[in-house]
């Protein structure tokens, strides 16, 4: 190595170690101030202490007078102890994981669970949160990342910096797709959200790259209330991805995350997720509740296609919907719901039809492995404004073993005459011959189980940017790893 | 290659094959030939390991293994294959992906690292055109909407494929029209070699036109009551199997 090459390497070194030292004091400082439970004071100390302007702090005090009116819903497939909303607390700063020398001081199962996923060694360590020399790449990365982004004039921020820095433009779109009061979720979100990502497109750009809030400076850890607010502005295109393959494990136990998306006319928005909760141990102690309200808009000519991997969590709440205002917007939704163990998940979507020659396909795919209970609720709603509207609605299930549970809850209201409604569902074992024709190939039961489950859920993940497609076909691999003895 | 000494099994209490002795060597085709229900798929299944039968006694050797003890997909990987009578579908799996985990898998067995995608594709092609087969195969899924004839074709390029030392074709010939027929002979004549060995399970005579036997046996009610050279089974053609199972059923009454 070049002496000058050693020597810039030892500045950055530096600087990013004392930058770590830094960030991890004022973390300490400030989750130690905030009491347990919920009140007007509490919202009060969340958005002081995130410096909020005032019309901030007054749509979260109204989140929250709105929220102590609601009552938790219980219409869902779900079986969980509620949370006494007393017992969390509602702000702590951007958690910091402990900082390992090496990957050798790693959790082994993490470590296993890493190597099945193929993550390199160097993810790894950035997701392990080893020191040092990984930062360093992140950094050079992230930095050539948020250049060519400003470039195109692309905002791509936490939305507390949007909040600052473009308040216009929060304050114009926040709420306006899912309003404070939309649920008891999204109220106690709007209320306390601790931070979240912002994305502002600008008329007639195409995103060069994916968005991932992987790549998110000093975002790195989601927070137990996350809001997303991503805007796309006419003719505008964007492809964003959320999550994670690698576990999370977090000790929060409640999430209510709330997403908006705003299509506008001619736009088009790609959103996929890979959620990867901690579902908790084989009988579901300790896993994670999560309970998300996501929506988008579409305009004139817009488009939003919602893809989905669902694998974590105790208990999932999720129903990423569409609001198809605009004439000729096309609404999608793809899904692929894992359940393992004692999991529970009650996830689906709405199609909101309301403008003319609007179009939605839904394709859910259910797995059930275990104790577990997979259940697809899904509304598709043709207004009467909304001739010539149509949707294809494909629901699956898989079944794995004889102790698991799948339903399906489709509801369709059409009040127009022209439109046209499909809907297929169908419920399936993974077949004794299918295994025995694999084995016979030389493919072991596991392994036949992971190709027979990848060509089930193929249309979903074919519908995912190429990388994240590998890790999510690994990832069901892992999810049912002993599903079937 | 392959002693299989009083083997008998069957399907919980009905005992399906009632003490099979078999020897084949390789380099060597044989043909089990007999009439419905007489156990020939009993036997291949067995021999492959499916869990559905059950073995009640007797032992099944190959290349010096205890091939009852092993798992039907290590069976697979120490060179057992077994061309399915009714071929399973696997939707959204292309035959091109499902081989290449296949043959993946079979290479971790014996320690190899994956074959590289370049030189998997150039082997499919050579295969393919082996068995005439079309452009667009590969990326079609595993047996969905393949007609019976595409599905047996389909066997015999895994087969192709994977290189075994023992193939056993179950009923390969039902479902194909002629030219198909041929296709799929003409194939299993090309693969066939001094070190690999083919049981060929049919009922008819017609696919032993194309394929000449060193030996034809015939299995009756779970035995092997006839064995004797390809001559056999023109006899049998000729005189119907009414010709052996009568002697067979005297000698039982």
């Amino acid at each position: 190595m070049s002496e000058q090459k050693k020597q810039s390497e030892d500045e950055l070194l530096e600087k990013v170690t004392s930058t770590e030292y830094k960030y991890g004091f004022t973390t300490d400082i400030e989750s130690d101030t905030i009491p347990k439970g919920l009140s007007e004071d509490v919202v009060r100390i969340i958005s002081a202490k995130k410096n909020e302007p005032e019309w901030m702090l007054e749509y979260r005090l109204k989140a929250y007078k709105s929220w102590l009116e609601m009552e938790e819903p219980n219409w869902a497939n779900i079986n969980y102890t509620k949370p006494n909303y007393q017992d969390v607390i509602y702000y702590s700063a951007p958690k910091q994981k402990p900082v390992l020398d090496s990957l050798d001081d790693l959790d082994p199962e993490m470590k296993k669970t890493f190597d099945k996923l193929g993550i390199s060694i160097d993810e790894q360590k950035k997701l392990a949160n080893v020191a040092v020399d990984i930062v360093m790449d992140s950094v050079s990365v992230a930095t050539s990342f948020k250049d060519t982004l400003a470039e195109k004039g692309i905002i791509f921020c936490s939305i507390s910096d949007a909040i600052k820095d473009h308040p216009e433009l929060v304050k114009k779109y926040l709420g306006t797709v899912v309003p404070a009061r939309d649920n008891f979720f999204s109220a106690l979100n709007s209320a306390v959200f601790s931070d979240g990502s912002f994305c502002y497109i600008p008329k007639g750009i195409k995103c060069p790259m994916e968005l991932s809030t992987y790549f998110r400076i000093n975002e790195a850890g989601t927070g137990q209330f996350e809001r997303t607010l991503l805007i796309a502005d006419e003719g505008s295109q964007v492809s964003y991805l959320e999550g994670c393959t690698a576990p999370m494990r977090d000790e929060n136990q409640l999430h209510a995350a709330v997403v908006e998306l705003i299509a506008m006319d001619d736009a088009d928005i790609k959103y996929s997720t890979v959620q990867n909760w901690y579902p908790g141990n084989a009988e579901g102690v300790g896993g994670v509740f999560n309970f998300v309200t996501k929506r988008g808009i579409c305009h004139k000519n817009a488009k939003i296609s919602w893809t989905q991997v669902e694998t974590g969590s105790a208990v999932t709440w999720k129903y990423p919907s569409c609001i198809l205002k605009g004439d000729n917007s096309i609404g999608e939704f793809f899904s692929v719901a894992v359940t393992n163990n004692r999991q529970q998940a009650d996830t689906g979507t709405k199609m909101i039809h309301l403008g003319k020659n609007t179009k939605s396909t839904i394709i859910a795919k259910g797995i059930s492995a275990g104790k577990s209970d997979g259940n697809y609720r899904g509304l598709v709603k043709i207004s009467k404004g909304a001739i010539n509207s149509r949707n294809f609605s494909q629901c699956d299930s898989l079944l794995m073993g004889d102790k698991c549970g799948s339903h399906t809850f489709p509801y369709i209201e059409v009040k127009n005459n022209s439109s046209k409604v499909e809907h297929e569902a169908t419920t399936s074992k993974i077949g004794e011959d299918q295994i025995f024709y694999c084995n016979q190939r030389g493919i072991g039961t596991e392994a036949a189980i992971a190709l027979i489950v990848n060509g089930y859920c193929k249309d979903v993940l074919n519908q995912l940017p190429m990388e994240f497609a590998v890790e999510a076909q690994k990832l069901l691999e892992i999810s049912l790893e002993g599903s079937v003895g | 290659m392959l002693q299989i000494k009083n083997l008998k099994a069957g399907i919980e209490d009905n005992q399906i094959l009632k003490g099979i002795n078999l020897e084949v060597k390789a380099g060597e085709i044989h043909a089990i030939m007999g009439p419905n229900g007489s156990g020939k798929s009993t036997l291949s299944a067995v021999i492959a390991g499916n869990e559905d039968y059950e073995v009640e006694g007797g032992n099944i050797n190959f290349n010096g293994k205890n091939l009852l003890e092993l798992d039907p997909e290590e069976r697979a990987n120490n060179g057992v294959f077994l061309s399915f009578q009714y071929p399973v579908e696997i939707p959204g799996i292309s035959v091109s992906n499902f081989i290449k985990t296949s043959i993946t898998e079979k290479r971790k067995a014996q320690g190899l690292d994956p074959i590289p995608t370049k030189d998997l594709l150039k082997m499919m092609r050579e295969k393919m055109e082996l068995l005439s087969i079309k452009q667009g195969y590969l990326s079609r899924n595993m047996n969905e909407g393949f007609s019976g004839g595409e599905k047996k074709r389909n066997e015999i390029f895994q087969m192709a494929m994977l290189d075994p030392k023992l193939a056993i074709l179950d009923e390969t010939d039902s479902g194909l029209d002629i030219d198909a027929l041929r296709i799929v002979a003409n194939g299993v004549n090309k693969l066939r070699s001094a070190d690999n060995a083919t049981i060929i399970i049919t009922h008819y005579q017609r696919l032993l036109d194309y394929i000449v036997p060193d030996f034809v046996h015939v299995l009756y009610n779970g035995r092997i009551v006839k064995s004797g050279g390809a001559e056999l089974a023109h006899e049998l053609e000729e005189k119907g199997y009414d010709w052996v199972t009568n002697e067979e059923d005297k000698k039982w009454a």
